[in-house]
């Protein structure tokens, strides 16, 4: 297992910094929301799923995807708008989705999944399968009304849900602590939800806290919160590598960074075996973006393809 | 034959379908006491799960029926209150309706929002009189605005088994409508699908909803006048264009009475769809709520911002 989750934060981590040189190249448009410092997140919570378990992500979602175990030469084919894309391109950075993994898609507006993961996990129980839904957001969307209304019905319901708050410290460039009155746990609380607060660097941390939570849920005990704290060490959105925004210090900066998802994972293999692991990222990764680089762009003509179920 | 009421065919259309198919579930707040009477005898036959009292969460519960939907439910949300498709906008026009393109064809979202009670309902006031079906129409979700108590039944079964998100306006006032029925005969009803309500030749006078019904009693009051053609295109989005177009081809002029306010409403929308297929021998006309318009509370004053059928008469004798 140990090796498995260095394998995902460094496939996360490689992903990011490859899809953030092609948005410096043009191949990528309109930029990312690099997950780089939040793989251990992704990597402990989707260790913990089942395969027929559900997830939604968020704006900053390829690394959930890839936990989840999306191919990455259709992510990054994605990103570019090429049709062998997971979504034929018609998606892009924010709304990777891949149902045949249950990856119920990543969400542009920020609270808006936690609902819509509730609703699937309530549903799947009725079907009587005994799937759980894992649900990402920031914690920018603490303050959302919306997400707020999801906890109170997946507590009312018993829904087999885990939300899972990454708590960067950031929404975007407003500081949690100008933002959240109260504090993030208690607000999941104060619907009867167990919340934890689980230290979002450590892949293995995240895995423990998430199984237990999986676990609850398949008993039929209802929504577990977690507050995952990490650190985002790139920019909100790759357009902050033009505009420079001075919300962080560098000492700030300096420090989040010190905390490496990938480092402390790696930590945990063999040299010998963290080098075969690199090279075999490296190689998949390469691999990917050749892939990906290939691929046919979509035809204009079919630009409002698959607007609705059929002809209408 | 015996009577169904616009409001019966909703009861009856839910309890068809959700005895039909087990991935049909009902969600909406007051459904299990059945407030606005839609419901009806539904949670005692189908219990809790099937028929979800939800909270005062519309947000919510909206997004929770697409999450339902992508793992093949077919959720139909009652909303008591037409205003509260404002609150829920973003759930559907912005979610639920862009999965499909979005995830390039992974998914679908069969979710119904069903609004029994939209326009006025009569001293209901500025914040539960509105009748927001030229939105959905405009952001491209399909819409239906039913007249009848047939193509109640009929719509809302299509709806249902629709594997799009499809937004269901019962006009509070055609709630009350009763006509002779075999019950036998009720069957779904194609969207995208006009009918013409009642022929002429002179002038095509294009309504929805509970104005069919009015267009209809000034087609009669004005039979010995004019021979006045109604069509009701049912569905808002997408619309019969063949059906408007042949109806207008036919008798050259039109009037559309729309009870949606006038910039951007469905009366412009089949104003231009037909100054782009045909030619009129009069200017067409429109008969709607003002520009912006906000209902006010007192009954002359709601009143007087509603297209109605002084109105359209008075506009159909300018043109004759």
């Amino acid at each position: 297992m140990s090796t498995d989750l260095y394998r995902t934060v460094r496939l996360i981590r490689r992903f990011e910094e490859r899809a953030i040189e092609f948005v410096r190249s043009g191949e990528i448009v309109g930029g990312i929301h690099p997950y780089v410092g939040q793989e251990g997140i992704a990597a402990g919570v989707c260790a913990a799923l089942g395969p027929d378990d559900v997830i939604t992500s968020t704006h900053r979602g390829h690394g959930h995807v890839l936990a989840r175990g999306a191919n990455p030469a259709r992510l990054m084919a994605e990103l570019m708008g090429r049709e062998s894309g997971l979504n034929k391109g018609r998606g892009g950075s924010m709304h990777a989705a891949d149902f045949s993994l249950g990856i119920l898609g990543a969400n542009a507006i920020v609270g808006a999944a936690g609902s819509i993961a509730t609703g699937a996990a309530w549903a799947l129980r009725q079907q009587g399968k005994d799937s759980v839904a894992a649900t990402f957001f920031g914690d920018g969307a603490m303050n959302e009304g919306m997400l707020l209304e999801a906890f109170n019905l997946a507590a009312l319901w018993q829904v087999p849900v885990v939300f899972v708050c990454e708590n960067n410290g950031y929404a975007t460039t407003m500081p949690v602590a100008s933002a959240v009155a109260g504090s993030i746990t208690g607000r999941a609380r104060a619907f009867g939800i167990p919340a934890f607060t689980v230290d979002g660097q450590d892949p293995e941390k995240v895995l423990e806290a998430t199984s237990t939570a999986v676990a609850r849920a398949r008993a039929g005990k209802g929504p577990t919160f977690l507050e995952c704290t990490t650190y985002r060490f790139d920019a909100h959105h790759t357009f902050e590598h033009r505009t420079r925004l001075t919300y962080r210090s560098t000492e700030e900066i300096t420090t989040g960074r010190s905390r490496c998802p990938v480092e402390i994972q790696g930590a945990r293999l063999t040299a010998a075996d963290r080098a075969a692991v690199d090279a075999e990222v490296e190689s998949l990764l390469e691999a990917a973006a050749g892939i990906a680089l290939g691929s046919a762009h979509p035809d204009p003509a079919a630009a409002l393809s698959y607007l609705y179920a059929g002809e209408i | 034959m015996p009577k169904l009421s616009y409001l019966k065919a909703l009861n009856r259309a839910l309890a068809d379908e959700l005895e039909r198919d087990p991935a049909v579930f009902v969600l909406g707040e007051d459904i299990r006491a059945a407030a606005s009477n839609v419901t009806a005898g539904l949670h005692a036959r189908f219990g809790s799960d099937r028929v979800l009292d939800t909270p005062l969460s519309e947000q919510a519960f909206t997004n929770f029926a697409t999450g339902a939907a992508l793992v093949g439910m077919r959720p139909v949300i009652e909303f008591q209150i037409p205003s509260l498709l404002f609150l829920v906008f973003e759930q559907i026009a912005n979610q639920a309706h862009k999965f499909s393109l979005m995830t390039g064809g992974q998914c679908k979202v069969p979710v119904t929002y069903v609004v029994p009670g939209s326009g006025s309902r009569t001293g209901w006031a500025g914040q539960h009189s509105d009748h927001p079906y030229s939105l959905f129409a405009h952001v491209g979700v399909k819409t239906v605005v039913p007249a009848t108590p047939a193509d109640a039944y009929g719509l809302l079964v299509t709806a249902i088994r629709d594997d799009d998100p499809v937004v269901f306006f019962a006009p509070s006032a055609a709630l009350g409508v009763r006509d002779d029925l075999d019950f036998a005969a009720l069957a779904p009803v194609p969207l995208g699908v006009g009918r013409v309500a009642r022929a002429g030749d002179d002038v095509t006078v294009v309504a929805l909803g509970h104005l069919v019904h009015d267009a209809l009693a000034v087609a009669d009051e004005l039979a010995q006048r004019m021979s006045v053609e109604v069509f009701d295109p049912r569905t808002v989005y997408p619309l019969d264009v063949d059906g408007l177009i042949a109806s207008v081809q036919k008798t050259g002029r039109l009037v559309v009475i729309d009870d949606s306010n006038r910039t951007s409403g469905f009366a412009a929308e089949v104003l231009a769809v037909v100054a782009e297929h045909c030619t009129l021998t009069a200017p067409p006309r429109r008969v709607t709520r003002p520009d912006g318009a906000v209902l006010p509370f007192a009954l002359a004053l709601d009143r007087a911002v509603q297209p109605g059928r002084e109105q359209l008469l008075t506009t159909l004798l300018e043109m004759s």
